[in-house]
């Protein structure tokens, strides 16, 4: 089972009806246990780039072959909870199918427990996010794609929300996109690092991280994280 | 309590402005009281009123659920609000009156008649309410619906009816007054019975007791049914808001 993606091109037109070319040439293949990490800068298409894998958007040049019958969970920039249902709700819209204890095994996991009831409107950021993740994780998906999940929260935060995240990914096979513009967390995360260019995006450079995630030492993500910043690739 | 105090205020109030204009124009609240008593002993009051009620409900009901659906087509399709908003305009601007005289004209003085003409009048404002309601809606809510492949019918209960609520609510508010308004012309104009035919009744025979007498019953209704039923469901509505503190 394997995403096939080979993007040629796609724009827009402005409301001033001016044309605007957000993607390049984009190829690439995902296998399912990989996690491959987006990176490039803000506002290169990335998320226009999530949308089209995750079937949002159709109105591109190229092809995206995703198996069929595959189940997609995502978790988008914004927690995008449905405000009038609570926590629990919200997941269980997503995935009618759980089961109580897998459900409360996830709420364990992103230290959800005490806030099933309460609604979005009550949760901080953080909390918000982890519902989200919480859904996209409760349909056990076989493409997962996170839109910078860590985006805006504090460093520990950040940093205990990346690892949960790491532990529901090595739960499952599954094929994970992320989008990120952190190379710390692109290099925790990521089995593959595709770097993509400014605004129309093309991919620069493609990284791939050999050892398993859990392995791997803090001495060699630094190693990683070095070798990438001399390739200065934000700056191409 | 504070309601209680208000509602003595006006009784006060009336009481007071009858003896000084006098009992010709403005009878005092017991012979109102009185006149009051003596319908509803004959079961006329509760027959009108429950005419007139029937009448409120049907074409409100009525008109609700068209607009509705209406609104939310032209909200969500362009050439539906190309087609419609013509119609929209001529009928939002289009007098009761008019289109009352023309329903009893064409249909006659039948019940149909009364009840699609009140709803008529009701139609335009609930299709334009619910038509900003859908220009509104969230597409990123809608997005997420896709991706996780919602089926049509748990996306309409859960994603795009919680966010029209309040704009279904707010068409309910002021159509349910417009159409109290309208029925008692409707009656009036063109039925044997409920509260407007009765009210027309007292206005020729310049019996100011037995109007009132009815029009006081109609606001009673009026507002025991706001209280308990149009109220809570607000409530109920926003109870995911925070409230606050």
């Amino acid at each position: 089972m394997q995403l096939e993606v080979g993007i040629t091109g796609k724009s827009f037109a402005s409301a001033a009806g001016k044309r605007h070319d957000v993607l390049a040439n984009i190829t690439f293949t995902l296998n399912a246990g990989e996690v491959g990490v987006l990176f490039g800068p803000s506002g290169c298409g990335k998320s226009t780039l999530l949308k089209i894998l995750a079937g949002l958007d159709h109105n591109y040049q190229g092809r995206v072959a995703r198996p069929a019958g595959v189940r997609l969970g995502m978790v988008f920039q914004e927690p995008r909870l449905l405000p009038w249902r609570t926590v629990e709700q919200n997941v269980r819209l997503a995935a009618p199918d759980v089961d109580d204890g897998r459900l409360a095994a996830l709420f364990e996991v992103l230290e959800l427990s005490a806030h099933r009831h309460h609604f979005p409107g009550e949760l901080s950021l953080g909390l918000a996010r982890r519902v989200a993740l919480a859904r996209a994780f409760a349909i056990q998906p076989d493409v997962l794609i996170l839109d910078e999940p860590l985006a805006s929260l504090d460093n520990a935060l950040a940093g205990r929300l990346r690892d949960q995240i790491a532990t529901l990914v090595a739960s499952r096979r599954m094929m994970t996109l992320l989008v990120t513009h952190d190379l710390d967390d692109a290099v925790r995360l990521g089995d593959r690092l595709f770097f993509l260019s400014a605004r129309p995006a093309r991919i620069l450079h493609v990284e791939t991280i050999a050892a398993p995630r859990a392995e791997r030492s803090e001495k060699e993500i630094g190693a990683i994280k070095a070798r990438l910043s001399q390739l200065d690739l934000a700056n191409i | 309590m504070l309601r209680l105090l208000s509602f003595a205020l006006f009784i006060a109030t009336w009481w007071i402005a009858s003896l000084v204009i006098g009992d010709a124009k403005l009878p005092a609240p017991p012979v109102v009281l009185a006149a009051m008593i003596a319908e509803a002993k004959s079961g006329a009051l509760f027959l009108n009123l429950g005419a007139t009620l029937a009448r409120v409900a049907l074409a409100f009901t009525l008109a609700m659920a068209l607009g509705s659906a209406i609104g939310y087509l032209m909200g969500r399709v362009s050439l539906a609000n190309r087609l419609g908003d013509p119609w929209l305009i001529l009928l939002l601007n289009l007098p009761a009156l008019v289109v009352i005289v023309l329903a009893y004209i064409w249909a006659g003085l039948t019940e149909v008649a009364a009840i699609a003409a009140i709803a008529i009048n009701k139609l335009p404002t609930a299709v334009v309410t619910l038509r900003e309601g859908a220009r509104a809606l969230d597409p990123a809510l809608d997005e997420m619906a896709t991706a996780f492949s919602f089926p049509p019918g748990r996306t309409f209960r859960h994603v795009i009816l919680p966010q029209l609520a309040p704009y279904i609510a707010a068409a309910a508010r002021s159509g349910l007054s417009l159409v109290w308004k309208i029925v008692l012309v409707a009656e009036l104009l063109g039925r044997p019975n409920g509260v407007g035919f009765e009210i027309g009744v007292a206005f020729q025979l310049f019996d100011i007791p037995l109007l009132l007498a009815y029009s006081l019953s109609f606001a009673a209704v009026v507002l025991v049914i706001e209280t308990l039923l149009v109220q809570p469901f607000e409530t109920r509505l926003s109870r995911w808001r925070l409230r606050a503190a």
